[in-house]
């Protein structure tokens, strides 16, 4: 009985090795990669990016994976910096777009889920179960009413055009309204009683309470608007205000070697995030029970 | 909470003395809209507003030529052949790819609660993909499954022959394996804790009453985890809309049939600035949204009832 524990025990270790291992891959692929020459990139990738620039002396039959480079060397982040400081400036565009929207969204989504947890009318259920609604939408469809409002406000093509939609994006009401729900209502009830204004029960009971939830919501905002392509395509197609993600997406795959490069500089944000509160990120969401709440 | 009463100035005394005035319902209801109303109001201005004009343009003739046509432009839409293509792919591919996120993360989740070494470095590597930007994405992707690509080479080992799998029938297999390595991780960890939320007597006393595993989990665990299934469900729904920003930056607006998502479909009609079309359908994307969160939201309370308190 014992052994055929140990058995299966070493069994799932395998198998959750093997595909941990797997999701690691590109992540590792992406940043040991940067560190190649364009020499060691032509000939890994030449056989797939036929459009590959700089030298094309050697390029393997095959294509090869490696991990490892043959020598360690910044010429690709060097080039990327030096040779376009564009790239510079757009991981400022990034950043002066999805700081905003991510506290804003973050803030104006703790007002309203305080309002949705303490005051529940036939209205709020209502609009509640539009966030819903709303949130599940494809960007397809919030797409052409997001265009045409930012025609009417003259913000099409400014940075508000993505920071306003962004602001009141449902998706952090509805996981916020759900942590706040859990809060046990004797908590309110009896900062109630000792004189606590909502003001004061918002700020000093719910806010404290729901500190995991805030903080790993604030990163699934933060990750899911670095990484944004189509909203400024659309709503902000002045190049030179574009976030380095859409620029990234655009680069040519004849720049494989800089690609990598700009891709792992872009990864440092989120990874400094995720060192910082992985634990927020488990022990926040965690607790999501049913989608009605 | 008493610090209120220790600092006040003149001029909050006055306002508070006027506060003080009000009748309680008033004041609740001040109070109720400060909260929410930001939110009420931002999203009224720039999600519902703008939708009711959509449902406007989807049944007028033209933004110059307001004349109402009604179902003219829906019948448009519902008898163009690419709408119907793209909603055969779309439907193709989430039938295929959420059902499979939700129980595989589940089953990691399974694997990873059971005292293995090293979870918690697996559970960060399983969350790795969350980090990795489109751009790297895409290029990787290129080189696992391009005709010259590394997965080819693994066919080629095994004696079988060269694919392009972008533009085969696999295509959607390939879309739907970025899909999972996405998003698995993190379904994953709702899971892990909705399963640290089982009450631990329980599943004690089945084990002195000798149950087996497969009992646990199918008369304990899995219905413990029902909230957790629903909430993940929804959320890979909402991913698997998002995974088109892959698909077009791997193959551009048109891709060989199989690939050619709503979405596409979506953003060469507002390329072509066709807003009748787009927004009947938008309208019925809206639509048939609305009908799946119904059905789910029913599902849950004939399902979830016996657990939550």
């Amino acid at each position: 009985m014992k052994k055929k524990r140990y058995f299966g025990r070493a069994a799932m270790f395998v198998i959750s090795a093997v595909f941990a291992f797997l999701f690691l891959m590109p992540t590792v692929l992406t940043i040991t990669n940067s560190f190649m020459e364009q020499s060691e990139i032509n000939a890994n990738y030449g056989m797939i990016f036929s459009n590959i620039t700089g030298d094309r002396g050697y390029i393997s039959d095959k294509v090869t994976l490696k991990f490892i480079p043959d020598k360690v060397s910044l010429s690709q982040y060097i080039t990327a910096i030096i040779k376009s400081p564009d790239y510079l400036l757009k991981f400022w565009n990034s950043v002066i777009l999805v700081v905003p929207i991510v506290l804003l969204q973050v803030g104006t989504a703790a007002l309203a889920s305080y309002g949705f947890t303490r005051w529940r009318g036939k209205f709020r259920s209502f609009m509640f179960f539009f966030y819903v609604i709303l949130m599940l939408m494809p960007y397809q469809v919030t797409l052409v009413p997001n265009y045409l409002v930012s025609e009417w406000l003259g913000i099409l093509n400014t940075k508000w055009s993505i920071i306003f939609p962004g602001m009141f994006a449902p998706f952090s009401v509805f996981l916020l309204t759900k942590s706040m729900r859990r809060i046990p209502s004797s908590l309110i009830e009896a900062a109630k009683l000792d004189g606590a204004g909502e003001w004061q029960i918002f700020t000093r009971v719910c806010l404290p309470q729901c500190k995991g939830a805030l903080y790993s919501i604030a990163m699934l905002v933060f990750i899911d608007y670095w990484n944004m392509v189509e909203q400024p395509i659309i709503l902000l197609p002045d190049p030179a205000q574009q976030p380095l993600s859409v620029y990234l997406s655009q680069i040519n795959s004849g720049e494989v070697g800089i690609a990598f490069a700009v891709a792992t500089i872009y990864m440092i944000p989120t990874l400094l995030l995720f060192l910082q509160g992985e634990e927020y990120l488990v022990e926040g969401i965690a607790h999501q029970g049913s989608v009605k709440g | 909470m008493s610090t209120n009463k220790d600092k006040k100035t003149k001029k909050q005394k006055t306002f508070r003395e006027r506060w003080r005035g009000l009748n309680y319902k008033t004041k609740d209801f001040i109070q109720s809209w400060m909260f929410s109303g930001p939110s009420v109001l931002g999203v009224s201005v720039f999600f519902i507003v703008p939708f009711l004009v959509v449902v406007y343009y989807s049944v007028i003739k033209s933004p110059l030529n307001p004349e109402f046509v009604f179902l003219e432009n829906f019948q448009n839409v519902i008898g163009n052949q690419a709408f119907k293509i793209a909603v055969k792919n779309t439907a193709d591919f989430s039938i295929i790819a959420v059902p499979l996120a939700v129980i595989l993360s589940l089953g990691l989740a399974l694997m990873l609660e059971s005292r293995i070494p090293l979870k918690s470095q697996f559970r960060t590597f399983f969350l790795s993909p969350m980090m990795v930007p489109v751009a790297s994405v895409v290029l990787i992707w290129q080189v696992l499954f391009h005709q010259n690509g590394v997965m080819n080479e693994i066919m080629l080992v095994f004696g079988l022959d060269k694919i392009d799998w972008l533009k085969s029938e696999w295509a959607i297999g390939v879309i739907v394996v970025l899909y999972l390595w996405k998003n698995l991780g993190y379904n994953m960890i709702l899971f892990m804790a909705a399963l640290a939320n089982i009450p631990k007597e329980l599943l004690e006393v089945a084990d002195v009453e000798g149950a087996s595993e497969m009992y646990k989990f199918f008369a304990i665990k899995l219905r413990y985890l029902s909230p957790t299934v629903l909430f993940v469900t929804i959320l890979s729904m909402i991913n698997s809309f998002k995974v088109f920003r892959e698909i077009y930056l791997l193959t551009g607006e048109y891709p060989v049939e199989r690939l050619y998502m709503l979405q596409h479909f979506m953003n060469n009609t507002f390329e072509a600035l066709d807003y009748q079309k787009l927004s009947a359908a938008a309208v019925i994307l809206a639509i048939v949204m609305v009908a799946i969160i119904a059905l789910l939201f029913k599902v849950e309370d004939s399902f979830g009832k016996d657990v939550e308190g």
